[in-house]
């Protein structure tokens, strides 16, 4: 089952310049952890909504600073929050996390395709994700159970770098409060306190019950771990065809014009971020494509 | 108005002086050909006085040079460091500005650029550079801001090349010598037997209208055959080609080919080629404030696949060698472009070749990717 992921013109910017950015204020703030931040963002009056798919993206603009993409991190379901989850690791995202509720960010977008969930309906999802590789992906947690009867097994394994670096906790611990969805969480390391998994999340992988002749995975972390994830699966013996993943690549207008994000043929941007395994796998063998 | 047989026309050499008048009367800036900093660069002419009469240029990797040629020619010169893609694609523009208020902080839309300009000398490898940059800008999903505005209000004047340049390669691409559509008017200079004319082809209904006004006259044998002649002559003179035959798995199956490091092993990565390009599209997006911070900037300027920061990401380039990213350039203009938008991303202009300071060819790079694929596979019989 090959399914190429799509995406429906749903907040349509291409009638007005795609480069404007409009400004959104920050209706609250969230400290996930202790270098991210989750900012929710209020349409500017007269909008109705933020529809998006899981997996899409905005490119957010702190003023004065920069633009840098951030996925969408929020429930597709609830059009008046849009939530972004941003890790602050150089100047734009720095600026990005200090703001208060009240001030505003530069929105653009939604941009790009994303994970392709209602049309893998029939089969058992196994999400994994590594580190802030969660905030993409949980958008499609929540649209997964939202329609949890359509889909076999739903799977969660999540990666962090250590106890402090875990994301939406109390998401976590509502998840595995479920029977309906199996979470395991791993630490690369952590303090003798910790009572869960210590490992990269690839060892997960083996223990993890889903059936992989009908099965389709959800990948998105750094490249490396992607790599290795691709792997642990195709062991596994899940088709290549049904491994989605999230590539990341430098990004400076979203909408295929300024040529940055090209990875091979593809622009991330606008034919991505989220690609099927098979249409990328290149780029996963190829060094410095 | 008669219909003009076969649209081709004769405009003696003085006459060019009125084309130029005309464009202008129209309203139209007009852009060409003018000698500054010792090469031809594309600027705004005001008479044909200009146009860089009686030169000529000595074109080879690495090398550019102006020369007198004695001649009364308008035209006798190859394409220089400039492309019109200066005027469509511009160098570097404002996109918006933003203003700090009581809500945060407020965007102010640039104002659109109308101005109507005609561009004189546009070489048939450039109107096909334009073209590629037509479906790069407004091919979709998104429009380029402010692209189509600008396109539209365009006058081409294509000029067709008797003397191909030392670089050239148009003939392999085929792109060139010889216009064949995307012009308004389209001129072949000739100067033979004391003689000095236009062989004028008309591409559309302006250019129908704007020849109206001129002294012009039907051509006549003669004088068309003159024409067909020197294009033969400037194809049979062409010195380079790119044999462009299964160029895209070529360049993919080539990906990991050593080939690549001896041409790092040269390349100052220096980015000229794609500054001279003239199908080079990709900007920067650069943001910034004035120092009260009262008020915030959005620009966007020409960038170069050849930096390192093109691929930066958090925790390092994607493309950190200088072989990744000449390799990036040429698999993008011979390879990625067709699967991207359906066409070569390169036009044989010969400008990256001139301008790089290695004087690295890329007609000799595929020609040296092909000899090594060709005796991989007699080996492997
Ligand atoms: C499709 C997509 C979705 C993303 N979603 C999220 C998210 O939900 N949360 C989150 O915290 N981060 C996300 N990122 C990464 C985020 O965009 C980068 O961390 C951010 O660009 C870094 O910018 P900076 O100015 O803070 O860092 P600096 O290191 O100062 O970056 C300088 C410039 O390099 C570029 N750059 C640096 N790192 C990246 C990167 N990783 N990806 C793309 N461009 C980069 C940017 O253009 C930036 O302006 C996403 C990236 C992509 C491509
Ligand atoms: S790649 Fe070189 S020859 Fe080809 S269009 Fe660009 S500058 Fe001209
Ligand atoms: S190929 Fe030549 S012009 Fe291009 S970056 Fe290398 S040295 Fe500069
Ligand atoms: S981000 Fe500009 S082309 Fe994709």
């Amino acid at each position: 089952m090959a399914t190429t992921p799509t995406s429906s013109p749903l907040h349509d910017v291409r009638d007005g310049d795609p480069m404007l950015a409009r400004p959104f204020q920050i209706r609250r703030t969230r400290k996930d952890t202790y270098d991210t931040v989750s900012l929710q963002l209020k349409p500017p009056d007269g909008d109705d909504g933020f529809p998006f798919e899981p997996g899409q993206f905005n490119m957010l603009y702190a003023y004065g600073v920069g633009e840098v993409p951030i996925s969408i991190s929020g429930n597709p379901a609830k059009n008046d929050s849009l939530v972004h989850t941003i890790r602050a690791v150089g100047a734009a995202t720095r600026a990005l996390t200090s703001l208060k509720v009240g001030d505003s960010v530069g929105v653009r977008g939604p941009f790009g395709k994303g994970w392709p969930v209602e049309a893998v309906a029939g089969n058992d999802v196994v999400v994994i994700t590594g580190g802030i590789g969660l905030a993409p992906l949980r958008p499609a947690i929540y649209q997964l159970l939202a329609h949890r009867e359509e889909y076999g097994k739903v799977v969660l394994l999540y990666g962090a770098r250590t106890p402090e670096d875990i994301l939406f906790r109390r998401n976590l611990e509502k998840w595995r409060s479920r029977f309906d969805i199996e979470t395991a969480l791993t630490v690369d390391r952590a303090a003798r306190s910790w009572k869960g998994n210590v490992g990269v999340v690839t060892q997960l992988i083996p223990r993890a019950v889903f059936d992989p002749l009908h099965c389709v995975a959800f990948v998105c972390g750094p490249e490396i771990m992607m790599r290795f994830t691709v792997m642990e699966l195709i062991k596994r013996g899940v088709a290549e065809n049904n491994i989605f993943v999230s590539m990341e690549r430098n990004m400076k207008c979203g909408i295929g014009l300024c040529g940055h994000c090209q990875l091979g043929s593809s622009f991330v941007c606008k034919d991505g971020p989220v690609y099927c395994y098979e249409d990328v796998r290149d780029s996963f063998r190829k060094r410095e494509m | 108005m008669t219909k003009r047989q076969e649209n081709i026309a004769v405009l003696e050499s003085e006459g060019l002086g009125y084309l130029v008048q005309a464009l202008i009367d129209k309203g139209y800036e007009v852009l060409g050909p003018r000698i500054k900093d010792g090469a031809v660069t594309y600027d705004q002419i005001e008479t044909v006085r200009d146009l860089p009469i009686g030169w000529t240029d000595r074109q080879e990797p690495g090398s550019y040079r102006l020369v007198k040629s004695g001649k009364k020619t308008y035209f006798d010169y190859a394409v220089g460091p400039h492309s019109w893609k200066k005027y469509l694609h511009p160098p570097e523009t404002r996109l918006w500005e933003a203003r700090r208020d009581e809500q945060g902080f407020t965007v102010i839309e640039p104002e659109r650029e109308t101005a109507k300009k005609a561009l004189l000398g546009v070489r048939p490898c450039e109107l096909q550079a334009l073209a590629i940059q037509d479906t790069v800008f407004t091919g979709g999903p998104y429009l380029a801001p402010g692209y189509q505005e600008r396109r539209s209000n365009l006058f081409i004047v294509a000029v067709n090349c008797v003397r191909p340049g030392g670089t050239c390669f148009c003939a392999s691409m085929k792109t060139g010598p010889k216009a064949t559509s995307g012009f308004d008017l389209a001129l072949t200079e000739i100067l033979e037997s004391g003689r000095h004319y236009f062989v004028v082809e008309v591409g559309s209904a302006s250019g129908e209208e704007l020849l109206s006004d001129l002294p012009t006259k039907v051509a006549d044998d003669a004088e068309k055959e003159a024409a067909a002649k020197a294009m033969e002559r400037a194809t049979a003179k062409m010195g380079r080609e790119l044999d462009t035959k299964g160029i895209r798995e070529l360049l993919y199956k080539c990906f990991d080919d050593p080939h690549w490091q001896t041409v790092a092993d040269r390349c100052f990565s220096c980015g000229n080629c794609t500054m001279v390009c003239p199908t080079c599209f990709c900007v920067n997006v650069e943001d910034g404030t004035d120092l009260s911070g009262q008020q915030a900037e959005r620009w966007s300027r020409w960038d170069s696949c050849f930096t390192r920061d093109f691929s930066y990401i958090h925790g390092g380039s994607i493309r950190f060698t200088v072989k990744a990213r000449y390799r990036q350039w040429m698999t993008h203009k011979l390879a990625y472009w067709l699967d991207q938008f359906g066409t070569l991303g390169c036009v044989g202009c010969g400008r990256c070749i001139t301008w790089c300071p290695a004087g690295i060819d890329i007609t000799e790079e595929v020609r040296a990717l092909r000899d090594k694929e060709q005796s991989e596979k007699v080996q492997s019989v």
